[in-house]
């Protein structure tokens, strides 16, 4: 269980402690958030080791295996250095921010966003499962997108995490795509089934593909050239954030992935050759852009991307030593520029201010940030003694010794050497311009840091030096065993050595600096640095316009489809289901089955006569809505008679008790309604809605017809045979409904119960205290009055009988509970509602409720006696007098059915019933009072 | 009676598809609800027609109406009920709303009229 733990840990206890203890002060909340990362981070140096010594842990647990995905989770050598710069940064992080953020930011939030980034940040290094790695990987974009948007009050704070998102969601999308290639060729998603498989991989056709998606997946993750814009923008995120995520962590998650990969895709020549190339432009254009940008964390910023350009690099060149420079690189700069992202904050904490073309001669009221600047800045140059350098004079010597890469073996010695130039000038800039340069009108004067905010820098200072001067007794185990993890055994012998002898890497880092610090002093005083304004660049540009491009299309094609015209909606929607429709049978052309068809009974053509004019006549007379209503009602009384003849007792009996429940809805609202509708449509729509209309019921008709024709393949044999054995009834549709199908059921009556709550809201507010209306029917309302009441009893008894012999002859809870609520609503057709609520008093609410309870524990019930949901028991007990009564428990699930359709149907039909007339608000026309 | 149930269930859908394209709510409740009877007899009618062979088991039957599609109409039944409950609700308080019973809760302008025009 451990590695689920660590990696879990920090989102579990974390979060809901923060949010809890950001109450208590800022402290405890910083506490809360420090205390499950330190305890994450001590169970993973538990782990070390053990890891350190070359062992591999794996833990999996079965999640869905069918669909390839599962919990499963490995330590390595490249897996521990990951989780312990995201933990041991993450915990610096937690105290720094805490100093950072100011009283009027939500620091429990901030914690809980920062401990889900955390979470998933793990989730990544430690995932042995492909679909789980992209599942946290797309954590991670989410928690970014968050945490730079943390201050949403900020326009650019929100733009920037728009970008940020769009760009990394966008190749985690790409890499979803990838992965699920590799996956089906593989037919697994665990890494260690693709490291075996890897020559089936490979030689795959499609692997190509697939490969092009994983890189597109890594370099907009890491900010690589030409997606490295969302990183900038990225900056508008609090400082503590893009010293965590958008330097030391996140943006290495694309790097993290090659490495992590590199079993599969080292040594094939297009991942060599188009990561060499994009991580080299990457690096060089990062560093040329970052001497030019007046703000601190945009230089930090490009600064970043030119970094992991660097490591880009070294990854694809593809060989055992430069795969161990880039690992290495990939803790050196996490610490530096982490140190300078936290530096970057105070400054701007302290003074107000980020623009270098302001800022000054700080070394006097700051000596001690200074200096931790220095040492930082030293090793982002590549100066010896500091930890860049080492990375940085093996990335030399690997750049000088390029095989097999064509025209990029002339251009990268020449291309490295400018890039290391232009790192040494802008980080020569960051020091100088900051810290010794005169200040220009600054916002205040700066204050002094609080003692603990620059804790946490200054251990990260402390690593660079102590890596830097004594690297083989600090990390080299660390690099060692991760990059083991990446390429294997093949690491030929090596030495992490502050001193090589007399080399050409050591000349070119000599010159770097020298080089680096002439170009700084030639901008400053040739081309007058300060006065450079910013352009900006392409990609940005281009995102802004594609997204402000695609946000006009789409409001563009939505506005065609809905223009707030719901006739026109329709039209459209009833158009592309026609078409649809239509278009398997123009494309295969449409064949009638060879079954021979029924002669017409003569009961048959009156029905059918019936039903045909009720529709044709409703259309013709809906201007006259009472006529259109009634002329509806035969269609449904038609369709009640159909069923009794086609042997579907159960359907009639619904049907007719549906129909008269509808007709009398339906006769309430038109009270409430105009009693006629304008003749509005003009000409052209009639013709068109016809048109429409006609093609619809003849596509209904043929479709009907071909297969009224053709032969029929049921499962119904399946239930006519179990029916009675297993469910012990006779009638199968109703045990289909309280057994087989119990659970679609039950699903139905919280529907139709939902439906009634909602009728019952809509109309919340419009009871008033006058005179509730109801359909003017009865002319003389006395004798329906007393009939009705005398009804009354004999109309619930015939609803209990229906319910009682549901199970085995036509009934059930459906059709009983219709027929009670007619019952009961045929009272209010005599007399007023109020007083036959007053009279009746049920609560209907309680009716809904507990009819989908009692159902709900019908069905725990045999649950709870070993069987599956919704599985019924049955007794035939013999009763002197009555006979053999069949007792079912599925009775007990027809008995919530039967309350939840009576409590649902009075409550829709009283709802509407209450509401009081209301003179409308225009006053527009005559026929509100009719 | 296959002819002449197919050819029916043609006309309903027909008429209520062209209740529903109507611009006043009343017409459009009437045309869903219409629509219903007409996909349930639809649905039903997948179980093919047959006459005096109810799905009831008992011991001298010969052959059974297919009881699948009688299952699944009947719920659907009562939930059309409900539906047309909940539309003619929301019908009733926009009319309530905004004084006018025209679907998209505007009376329709004078000039609007011929509304999709060239």
């Amino acid at each position: 269980m451990t590695l689920p733990i660590i990696i879990l840990l920090p989102l579990l206890a974390g979060t809901a402690a923060t949010l809890l203890a950001q109450r208590r002060s800022f402290s405890a909340a910083a506490w809360a958030a420090a205390l499950p990362t330190a305890a994450s981070l001590a169970l993973l140096t538990h782990q070390a080791p053990a890891i350190l010594s070359g062992e591999r842990l794996l833990q999996t647990w079965r999640w869905l295996p069918d669909h390839g995905l599962n919990f499963s989770f490995r330590l390595d050598g490249l897996g521990l250095m990951f989780g312990l710069l995201i933990l041991g940064i993450g915990l610096l992080v937690i105290l720094y921010a805490r100093y950072y953020l100011s009283a009027q930011d939500r620091i429990g939030r901030f914690y809980a966003l920062l401990m889900l980034f955390m979470t998933s940040m793990l989730g990544i290094v430690f995932s042995e499962n492909a679909l789980l790695l992209l599942m946290f990987w797309e954590l991670t974009s989410l928690s970014s997108f968050l945490l730079i948007g943390f201050w949403t009050h900020s326009p650019l704070a929100r733009q920037g995490a728009r970008m940020a998102f769009a760009v990394t969601g966008g190749g985690g999308l790409a890499l979803l795509a990838g992965m699920l290639i590799i996956g089906n060729i593989a037919g697994s998603f665990e890494l260690s089934a693709w490291f075996t498989a890897r020559e089936t991989i490979r030689n795959h056709p499609q692997f190509n593909v697939a490969l092009g998606l994983i890189l597109l997946g890594a370099f907009t993750k890491s900010a690589q050239f030409p997606f490295h814009f969302w990183l900038p923008a990225a900056m508008a995120a609090p400082t503590p954030v893009s010293a965590y995520l958008h330097s030391a962590t996140m943006v290495k998650a694309g790097v993290f992935l090659l490495a992590r990969l590199y079993p599969l895709l080292g040594g094939n020549p297009v991942f060599e050759y188009v990561t060499t190339t994009v991580g080299l432009t990457t690096m060089v254009f990062g560093a040329y852009v970052a001497m030019f940008r007046h703000d601190l964390k945009g230089l930090l910023a490009y600064s970043t991307i030119s970094h992991l350009g660097l490591i880009m690099f070294l990854l694809g060149l593809d060989t055992p030593i430069s795969s161990l420079a880039a690992v290495f690189h990939v803790g050196n700069h996490a610490t530096f520029k982490a140190s300078l992202f936290m530096a970057a904050g105070i400054i701007d904490h302290e003074c107000g201010t980020r623009d270098m073309r302001r800022l000054g001669g700080l070394w006097r009221q700051m000596p001690q940030t200074a200096l931790l600047a220095i040492v930082a800045a030293s090793a982002m140059a590549g100066v010896p003694l500091f930890n860049g350098f080492l990375s940085k004079e093996m990335f030399f010597a690997e750049a000088l010794d390029l095989h097999d890469l064509l025209l990029l073996e002339d251009i990268a010695p020449v291309a490295v050497m400018l890039g290391a130039m232009f790192s040494v000038a802008y980080s020569v800039r960051f020091i100088h311009d900051v810290f010794f340069d005169e200040p220009h009108n600054l916002p205040h004067q700066p204050h002094k840091p609080p003692r603990y905010m620059k804790v946490p820098a200054e251990i990260l200072a402390v690593v660079c030096i102590a890596v830097g001067v004594l690297p083989g007794y600090t990390v080299a185990p660390l690099v060692d065993t991760a990059a083991r993890a990446v390429v294997g055994d093949a690491l030929p012998d090596y030495r992490i050595a502050l001193w090589h002898g007399f080399s050409l890497p050591l000349v070119m880092s000599a010159v770097a600096l020298v080089g680096g610090t002439a170009i700084y002093w030639l901008l400053r005083h040739r081309y007058d640095l300060h006065l450079h304004v910013p352009v900006h660049y392409t990609g940005r540009l281009l995102f802004q316009h594609a997204y402000d491009g695609m946000i006009a299309l789409a409001a563009r094609f939505t506005n065609r489809l809905h223009n707030g015209s719901l006739q026109r909606s329709l039209t459209l929607v009833i158009a592309t289901f026609l078409g649809l429709g239509a278009w398997p049978f123009l494309e295969h052309g449409l064949d009638v089955g060879e079954v021979m068809p029924s002669a017409p009974a003569p009961l048959g053509v009156v029905v059918w006569g019936a039903a045909t004019a009720g529709a044709l006549g409703a259309v013709w007379f809906h201007h006259t809505r009472v006529v259109a209503l009634v002329l509806a009602g035969v269609v449904g009384l038609a369709a009640s008679i159909a069923f009794a003849y086609f042997s579907a007792p159960d359907l009639s009996l619904t049907q007719l008790a549906i129909e008269v429940v509808t007709t009398l809805l339906m006769l309430m609202a038109l009270a409430l309604l105009p009693q006629s509708t304008p003749r509005e449509s003009t000409r052209r729509r009639k013709a068109r809605d016809g048109v429409l209309a006609v093609a619809a019921g003849a596509g209904v008709a043929v479709l009907s017809w071909a297969v009224l024709t053709r032969d029929q393949e049921s499962i119904a044999w399946f239930f006519l045979e179990n029916s009675l054995p297993r469910g012990g009834g006779h009638n199968v549709v109703n045990v289909l409904l309280v057994d087989f199908r119990g659970f679609d059921t039950f699903g139905e009556i919280i529907v139709l119960g939902i439906a009634a709550i909602c009728t019952w809201m809509l109309l919340d507010g419009l009871w008033g205290e006058g005179q509730a209306e109801r359909p003017n029917l009865v002319a003389d309302r006395t004798i329906f009055t007393v009939a009705a009441r005398v009804l009354l009893p004999f109309a619930l008894l015939v609803a209990l009988h229906m319910f009682l012999r549901g199970h085995d002859l036509p009934g059930g809870g459906f059709v009983a509970g219709l027929i009670a609520a007619l019952a009961l609503i045929m009272q209010y057709m005599g007399e007023s509602l109020r007083r036959m609520l007053a009279h009746i008093r049920i609560d209907f609410w309680l009716l809904i409720g507990g009819g989908v309870v009692i159902a709900g524990l019908t069905g725990l019930a045999s649950v709870v006696a070993g069987l599956s949901f919704l599985t019924s028991g049955t007794r035939h007990p013999v009763v002197p007098l009555l006979g053999e009564i069949p007792i079912v428990s599925a009775m007990g699930f027809d008995l919530g059915v039967f309350m939840a359709v009576l409590g649902s149907t009075l409550l829709i039909l009283t709802s509407i019933g209450q509401v009081r007339r209301k003179t409308p608000m225009t006053g527009e026309d005559g026929q509100w009072n009719s | 009676m296959e002819f002449i149930m197919a050819v029916g269930i043609g006309i309903v859908t027909a008429c209520a598809v062209y209740l529903l394209l109507r611009g006043r709510t009343f017409s459009m409740v009437l045309g869903l609800s219409m629509l219903s009877t007409a996909g349930n007899l639809f649905i039903f009618s997948m179980g093919r027609l047959r006459p005096g062979a109810s799905p009831i088991v008992a011991a001298g039957a010969e052959s059974y109406a297919d009881p699948v599609p009688q299952a699944l109409v009947l719920t659907a039944i009562v939930i059309g009920f409900g539906m047309t409950g909940f539309i003619m609700a929301l019908a009733i308080r926009m009319r309530h709303q905004t004084g006018s019973d025209h679907v998209d809760g505007l009376e329709p302008m004078p000039e609007r009229r011929p509304e999709h025009g060239p």
